[in-house]
């Protein structure tokens, strides 16, 4: 299977990995985390957001998956700093698709970077319900 | 040197400037294998000297062709133990196993209409017992242990007055287990002996000592393009005595005694038999020194990775297989880090159907670790240098990606992944 060059590039130069976890000026309450898949199904995207002032100030993520799960949630993070909460809930995998040039077998990647993004968000505002 | 290309974001190369490692590297050899020159030679007077028809029976251009394969008919038989006459020749493996199971149940029919094979053959026994299936055949398949091994008892106990076909592979494809195949046929014909037992032989052929005599088989499978011969010519072995009839898949002409109709690839015939007879000449020095290669690939990862599974039988293997689980490093991943180098992986993300290998989750391996395996196939071509560059590169590669992994970073932290509450997709 051929990689685009956009894959090729978040996989060898994957975008923010990482956790706020251990980030130490990073504080909990700032942070909002998805994780989704399952290993036996081959892929698992964590992705973590950190919010200030209503934006999305910063990102994280690891993922567990081929290479263009790793491309997938790598685009995510970039694509959602600095957006606002509303706007990052707004981004649909097709834009994941579109901007990496995923092949049909891999839209499943993009909708599970999708999935992680919306689950970062509700984690965070779960935290801040009250 | 041209290990200068760097295969990935990872260079190993720098290491190397004094070993000739020529990229792409093949360690794909259960897939297929380069045609070795000698049988590249063997073959080329067929194409544009003696290119008569096998079956031309009236003038020297049909004579020559047929004289050449015999010859090559004894050089295949010679390598199974067999003789010249119960060799059919066949377009591969495929055909060979299709025409082996659906012919012998075909013409059995009267006999009864079970069928016994195992969950890890190759897809090509596989669906063909899936398609006598739909045609009132009863198949059971039988699961291996977890080292993939399946034992004479096992197959014994399933056996019924009704079986007529009983399908065990000599060697696996995917995990290179070895079956006790001579046990098997002991224990098969002191059940029953006018019942048929066919193996499909393709992965052992040439490179472990396989007689079919010794394994008492009535139908073996074989194929020249794992053994550096050409792709588009197998072998069906069918015994002669005693007599052991099928119903032929291809009807026409009635080559190959009425079993194979079809006129005859003299080239491909011609290097099939060169292969083989190489093979023969070879096989004990060259699985010698494949072992020791697999064995320094393994010694090599395995010292310096943790948390790696070694799929099948370590003990009852192919000399140049080896199957191996990276824990937390997806296969697929792993594959585009090592794109300089040939290997395949059971990960779902490799094939159409974005399941995990059957063969593996037949072993019991779970999913997690079955996306996460990959099977190095050692050939004859393979060099010391070539093992090194991959031990390096494979190393770093899942080095890398476990740090991108969430699973190994809970792994690390003493987090049982099982214990979480995952979301299938």
């Amino acid at each position: 299977m051929a990689y685009s060059e956009k894959v090729i590039d978040h996989y060898e130069n994957p975008r923010n990995v990482g956790t706020f976890k251990t980030e130490q000026d990073v504080s909990t309450d700032e942070v909002g985390m998805g994780l989704v898949g399952a290993p036996a199904c081959g892929d698992v995207m964590r992705l973590e957001i950190r919010v200030k002032d209503g934006l999305i100030a910063d990102a994280r993520f690891k993922t567990f998956g081929c290479g263009s799960a790793i491309a997938s949630s790598s685009l995510a993070t970039e694509m959602i700093k600095g957006m606002t909460l509303d706007q990052a809930a707004q981004i649909k995998n097709t834009h994941i698709v579109e901007e990496l040039n995923l092949p049909p077998v891999k839209i499943h990647c993009s909708v599970l970077a999708e999935d992680a993004i919306k689950a970062a968000i509700e984690d965070y505002k779960k935290k801040h319900a009250k | 040197m041209s290990a200068k290309a760097a295969p990935s974001k990872i260079d190993v190369s720098a290491k190397r400037d004094d070993d000739a490692v020529k990229l792409p590297i093949f360690m794909d050899n259960h897939s297929t294998s380069a045609v070795d020159l000698r049988v590249v030679h063997a073959m080329l007077p067929f194409f544009t000297q003696h290119y008569g028809n096998a079956a031309s029976r009236n003038h020297s251009f049909g004579w020559t062709a047929e004289a050449a394969v015999e010859n090559a008919r004894a050089q295949v038989a010679t390598l199974l133990g067999g003789d010249a006459k119960e060799i059919v020749w066949t377009s591969g493996a495929t055909e060979s196993n299709n025409l082996a199971i659906k012919g012998a149940a075909s013409f059995l029919k009267k006999q009864g209409n079970h069928i016994i094979t195992v969950e890890t053959e190759h897809k090509s026994v596989i669906d063909a017992c899936k398609r006598l299936q739909r045609e009132g055949f009863e198949v059971t398949y039988l699961r291996p242990a977890k080292d993939g091994l399946v034992t004479p008892e096992q197959i014994v106990a399933a056996m019924t007055d009704k079986t007529t076909v009983v399908s065990i592979m000599v060697a696996n494809n995917e995990i290179g287990v070895i079956q006790p195949i001579e046990a098997i046929g002991a224990a098969i014909k002191a059940r029953n002996p006018k019942c048929l037992f066919h193996t499909d032989a393709v992965q052992a052929f040439g490179k472990i000592p396989f007689d079919v005599e010794k394994a008492k088989v009535d139908l073996a499978s074989i194929t020249a393009h794992k053994l550096y011969g050409p792709k588009g010519i197998g072998a069906l072995w069918v015994r002669r005595r005693p007599r052991v009839r099928i119903d032929p898949l291809i009807d026409g002409g009635g080559h190959e005694r009425g079993m194979r109709s079809g006129t005859l690839p003299v080239p491909m015939i011609v290097g099939f038999g060169k292969a083989a007879e190489v093979a023969r000449q070879e096989m004990e020095v060259e699985a010698a020194g494949l072992r020791s290669l697999r064995d320094r690939l393994h010694k090599g990862i395995t010292a310096r990775l943790t948390e790696t599974y070694v799929n099948g039988s370590m003990e009852h293997r192919l000399p140049g297989n080896l199957n191996i689980s990276f824990a937390f490093v997806e296969g697929e991943s792993l594959l585009m880090a090592l794109k300089d180098v040939a290997v395949s992986s059971g990960s779902a993300c490799t094939s159409a159907s974005l399941e995990p290998s059957y063969v593996l989750r037949a072993l019991g391996v779970g999913d997690e670790l079955a996306h996460t395996s990959i099977r190095f196939g050692l050939g004859r071509f393979n060099t010391e240098a070539e093992v090194d560059y991959v031990i390096e590169l494979v190393t770093r590669s899942v080095e890398r990606l476990r740090t991108l992994s969430p699973l190994w970073e809970m792994h690390q932290e003493g987090i049982d992944i099982n214990s979480i509450q995952w979301t299938p997709h």
